[in-house]
């Protein structure tokens, strides 16, 4: 401890770097580890049954080389994902119809305005629930049911739906991801809204102060941290609904169709990377919510 | 200022109705500093909170200023300093005094003028620009003050606005809330459960008993408004508290 303590900042800091990265590193590195096995045992068969088929005896060391090199492999391994994640970003021009960036911008795009439409119905339901009597006992029950359908079953109606009247691409996907991340808003707003506790309340009454007095200046500012949290769930979840609006026939652009494509023709490689890049996307859009909430609460003086 | 007559109030709970106040009558007048004293469940807080129309007597009559308490509130006639300071976190201290004013609808020059006027009041010039977290507890049940302050009410209600702060803070702060009191002539109703508080700051200290609430005891002061923290030393002093003491066992009689 005093030895610690004495260290001179940059070696503390080296010190925190690695007691914060080593359990990431280790983890990252079982993972990896346990997939190279994972790809060589699923993949196995295939090569085994080429194998007997050519009338050769392969090597321990030719075998594993073979499972981590197929075409389409059961399972791709890490190795094989990176690189196709690696050709689908820098290898394409980003306008091409192979590249992920391209794909990932139009999920992205889906995302952000379902989203933006979804955390806008998340919050005007909760201001109704939160201030009408009538609301507060008729929305919530329904805002449940309409997460326990499963979003599966809707997405295709909803794109069949709008394809009818001759509205596809974004709109309709976005209506999906904004039917899946409203629910965490509204749920995290109604909690927000209501915390300003009996005090602050009667000390607003003891102004006569109107209702959207109270609104704007107490119970608003009060919901902030709520409202990041419930955010930061919504905009994951505003991804997969977008995704998931995008694997119903017909799609042919986004991270979805890439999946589906991907399933069609066994291009295992090209799913996996999809998926990683989709994954990659949730966690920077995570991330950047969490950025943006840091510096709004830190300036609200509401950070913990 | 504030009259109640026979003024009751009852509320009506899962295990029947629990008299909160039976029977208060009460007159304060123009400049009296009006202490209220008792165990918890007197009705001493439930009464400030009548006055201030926060809570609705359900027998009696009660006026503020000659008017209901409803339309004294909208006339601006009290301004409420509760136990916590309940400031603003995203609000300066200015800002967090300027609150009531904007919702009040003073206009900008206006509200500068006064947070600035009673900042210097409650002796907090300079910290306008600080935010509630940087002041220590005391500091900040002073800004909550200041903000009741602001809007020029008459009454200043108090709900053991310095329970949760130590002796030491507590003393400076009684103090500096008497000469408060002289410079600005305010009528206050002041809750507290300390026997020394309510006579060191009192003209008029009124002794209640719990189950039904009500008044058992009201007693002038016979101390003159000059009071050094020394006052508490002297027999006229320690005599007061006897008599205050005396009032509150005898509200416990059938404990």
């Amino acid at each position: 401890m005093t030895e610690a303590a004495s260290a001179a900042p940059g070696r503390r800091l080296w010190d925190g770097l690695q007691a914060r990265a080593l359990p990431v590193l280790t983890v990252l590195l079982a993972i990896v580890a346990i997939w190279y096995l994972g790809a060589i045992w699923m993949n196995g068969q295939w090569v085994r049954d080429q194998a007997a088929r050519a009338d050769t005896v392969l090597t321990t060391a030719e075998f594993i080389r073979q499972t981590l090199a197929l075409d389409r492999p059961v399972l791709p391994a890490p190795h094989q994902v990176a690189a196709g994640l690696w050709e689908g970003i820098a290898g394409q021009r980003i306008t091409s119809r192979r590249s992920l960036v391209w794909h990932g911008w139009v999920t992205l795009s889906a995302t952000l305005a379902g989203f933006g439409i979804g955390t806008l119905a998340g919050i005007l339901l909760a201001v109704g629930i939160v201030h009408n009597r009538a609301m507060d006992q008729s929305v919530m029950p329904w805002a449940v049911a309409s997460q326990t359908v499963p979003i599966l079953a809707i997405a295709p109606m909803v794109i069949v739906v709008f394809a009818s009247a001759g509205i596809t691409g974004l709109l309709p996907k976005a209506i999906i991801a904004a039917w899946l991340s409203f629910f965490p808003v509204l749920v995290g707003m109604v909690k927000g809204l209501r915390t300003p506790d009996a005090m602050q309340l009667d000390l607003m009454r003891s102004w006569s102060a109107s209702r959207a007095q109270q609104f704007w200046r107490l119970r608003l500012p009060s919901s902030m941290p709520y409202l990041f949290a419930s955010l930061k769930v919504a905009i994951a979840a505003a991804l997969v609904g977008t995704i998931v609006g995008e694997l119903p026939a017909g799609a042919t652009a986004g991270l979805g169709a890439r999946l589906l494509s991907g399933s069609y023709y066994g291009q295992t490689v090209q799913i996996w990377s999809a998926l990683f890049a989709a994954a990659a996307l949730a966690a920077a859009l995570v991330m950047l919510i969490g950025a943006i909430e840091t510096l709004v609460l830190k300036r609200m003086g509401l950070a913990r | 200022m504030i009259e109640a007559k026979g003024v009751g109030l009852t509320f009506q709970t899962a295990d029947g109705p629990v008299d909160a106040l039976k029977d208060v009558d009460l007159t304060v007048g123009r400049g009296d500093f009006v202490s209220f004293i008792g165990p918890s469940g007197c009705g001493k807080t439930t009464f400030l909170r009548a006055v201030a129309a926060l809570e609705s007597p359900t027998a009696g009559t009660l006026r503020v200023n000659g008017m209901t308490p409803d339309a004294a509130r909208k006339a601006r006639a009290y301004g409420y300093v509760f136990q916590a300071p309940g400031l603003y976190p995203w609000r300066t201290i200015a800002g967090n005094i300027s609150l009531p004013l904007e919702i009040m609808g003073f206009g900008k020059a206006d509200r500068a003028a006064r947070i600035a006027r009673v900042l210097e009041l409650v002796d907090l010039a300079g910290f306008g620009g600080k935010f509630p977290w940087q002041l220590s507890g005391g500091m900040q049940q002073r800004a909550s003050i200041a903000r009741a302050l602001a809007f020029d009410a008459d009454i200043l209600l108090m709900d053991e606005p310095f329970g949760a702060l130590d002796e030491i803070v507590r003393d400076r702060l009684n103090e500096a809330l008497l000469e408060l009191w002289k410079k600005t002539g305010k009528t206050i109703g002041f809750v507290t459960h300390s026997i020394p508080e309510a006579v060191y700051l009192s003209t008029k200290i009124v002794v209640m008993s719990p189950r039904p609430g009500r008044i058992t005891r009201i007693i002038d002061s016979p101390l003159p408004p000059d009071r050094p923290l020394e006052i508490r030393e002297t027999p006229e002093f320690i005599a007061l508290a006897h008599e205050v003491r005396e009032g509150l066992r005898e509200g416990h009689g059938h404990d």
